[in-house]
């Protein structure tokens, strides 16, 4: 585990740069870390963020791109669109939570 | 008189019945067991048929052969679970009651989750392998292909045994080359997945046993649909690649009663507690093998060992005291790698798969992360012991936990 400043804040990243600490995690911070990939956050940004983080807090685990698009209501077309290549990391890169490990 | 009902009469579930049935008292316990269908598939030996390994009359027998006296088995499709009021209705308007449920109806691939998979060109040029009448279609297919590109795609993880498709694509290398058809053949492995496997060290050897033959991989690719009338697969970010033979993994779902019935996840799979497998929502139902939202592989394996701190668990349960025995997600599977050769993964939760000896430390008789031909004759012989030993839940001298002595550790970082 490493400290990095991102927004202003100290903040606790694994060594791939993902956030450790849930509570950790604001807005402003979101907003930067899309920065450092190359993405400005929208509102339908923000709708599939908002999505992960509270699914993340109510299961205790990543939401799997199929489970965003069936519960939260985002079509994997379109989050293919919003966070470009890989969006499963991408989004909870930027939200703050760890990588979904679902494929065991 | 207390009644246990299990749903799912596959591996896990008839594991359940004889673990259990003698450990309860006839007097006090009824246990019912409910299924559709009455063959029982030996399901590992669906990855050699393809490759002429084995006919259909080698993978089958009757479930009823596998119950233990005193457990009553019902034929019957089944509708839904009503949790609040404990009991289970039948299709056929049977209802049965139970005081604890036990679901193991496993997981199936859903080729109709895919748009392009439910075509014309279902078993003409696009198959799969993990159903007894696909890899029956793709024998037939083989025996008579003259060649082209053959892509082995995995639509979405998770899939049951999760090895399968790349054992899948070693032996098929093995076979068109022993037939001299190699320069005829290209093969490509299209996974969701970074990388050859999931996790990183067993990745890294199976990468290489990849590019050692000559074997193309696409990773990072979710498949958004199949264009039968090109012959290509389009992925979600509009990446193409062409098949003259698809070799489909379709999306891996549990049953639908359990969605129906409000139990299951995103995928009709049950969410429990991942130590000891009681339901999330339900004091009284437990989810065991492939039917489970677990975080490890789905694989009789992990049925198996599970079974074993299950059985142990429920009898401390039934009589209020506290579930002792902790899963830790063990799974050992047997790779096929073709030329009469084989590799063994084990591995849990915590611990990736690592090199070394398995079961004995340092002799084994099986090399972990290693082509050997023992693991070859172990997983030939598995099919002995599935039928003889597994199913009829004798003992395996194989401890349930895994076991860290033997393996040897990659250095971190």
């Amino acid at each position: 585990m490493a400290t990095a400043t991102i927004a202003g804040a100290d903040v606790t990243v694994d060594e791939e740069g993902f956030m450790t600490e849930f509570s950790e995690w604001s807005e402003d911070i979101g907003s930067a870390l899309a920065g450092q990939i190359g993405i400005d956050l929208s509102d339908a940004h923000w709708k599939v963020l908002n999505f992960v983080r509270e699914d993340f807090q109510a299961q205790g685990e990543t939401p799997t791109l199929r489970r965003v698009s069936k519960v939260g209501g985002v079509p994997t077309k379109e989050l293919f669109q919003l966070f470009p290549k890989k969006p499963a990391k991408k989004m909870s890169y930027i939200a703050g939570v760890p990588k979904p490990h679902g494929c065991v | 008189m207390k009644r246990l009902l299990i749903l799912g009469a596959g591996t896990a579930g008839t594991m359940v019945a004889n673990k259990l049935r003698p450990r309860l008292d006839e007097r006090d316990w009824n246990i019912t067991i409910v299924d559709q269908d009455e063959t029982h598939y030996y399901q590992p030996g669906f990855l050699f048929l393809p490759f002429g390994g084995y006919s259909r009359a080698d993978l089958e027998k009757p479930k009823r052969a596998f119950m233990p006296k005193g457990v009553n088995l019902i034929m019957g499709e089944i509708d839904l679970i009503e949790p609040e009021d404990n009991q289970v209705k039948l299709v056929d308007g049977t209802t049965l009651p139970y005081d604890y449920l036990v679901i193991a109806t496993g997981t199936s691939p859903r080729p109709d989750e895919t748009p392009g998979l439910d075509s014309d060109e279902w078993y003409k040029s696009v198959f799969d392998f993990y159903t007894i009448d696909g890899a029956e279609a793709l024998a037939k297919k083989l025996e008579t292909w003259e060649g082209g590109r053959l892509a082995i795609n995995v639509i979405e993880m998770p899939i049951k045994c999760p090895v399968a498709p790349l054992e899948f694509i070693f032996l098929a290398e093995a076979y068109f080359a022993e037939r001299g058809m190699s320069d005829q053949v290209e093969l490509v492995y299209v996974t969701p997945l970074p990388g050859a496997f999931t996790k990183p060290v067993a990745a890294r050897y199976l990468g290489e046993m990849l590019q050692e033959r000559k074997i193309g991989l696409e990773a990072d690719y979710m498949l958004e649909q199949v264009d039968t009338e090109n012959s290509k697969l389009i992925s979600y970010d509009e990446r193409e690649v062409e098949y003259d033979l698809l070799v489909t993994i379709p999306v891996n779902m549990g049953a639908d009663f359990v969605d129906r019935s409000g139990l299951g996840d995103e995928l009709n799979h049950v969410p429990v507690d991942k130590h000891n497998f009681l339901s999330d929502a339900h004091d009284n139902i437990f989810a065991i093998g492939d039917a489970a939202a677990l975080p490890t592989s789905k694989a009789g394996s992990v049925a198996h060992f599970a079974v074993d701190v299950f059985t142990e668990n429920f009898l401390d349960y039934i009589e209020g005291l506290p579930m002792r025995g902790e899963f830790d997600g063990h799974a050992n599977c047997f790779i096929e790698s073709g030329r009469g050769k084989g590799m063994l993964i084990d591995f849990n939760y915590d611990t990736e798969p690592l090199p070394g000896k398995y079961p004995l430390p340092g002799v084994g008789p099986f090399s972990l992360l290693m082509e050997t031909e023992a693991n070859h004759w172990g997983k030939v012989m598995f099919k002995w012991m599935y039928w003889n030993i597994l199913l009829p839940g004798r003992e395996l001298p194989l401890p349930a936990l895994m076991s860290m002595a033997g393996k040897i550790p990659e250095k971190v970082g």
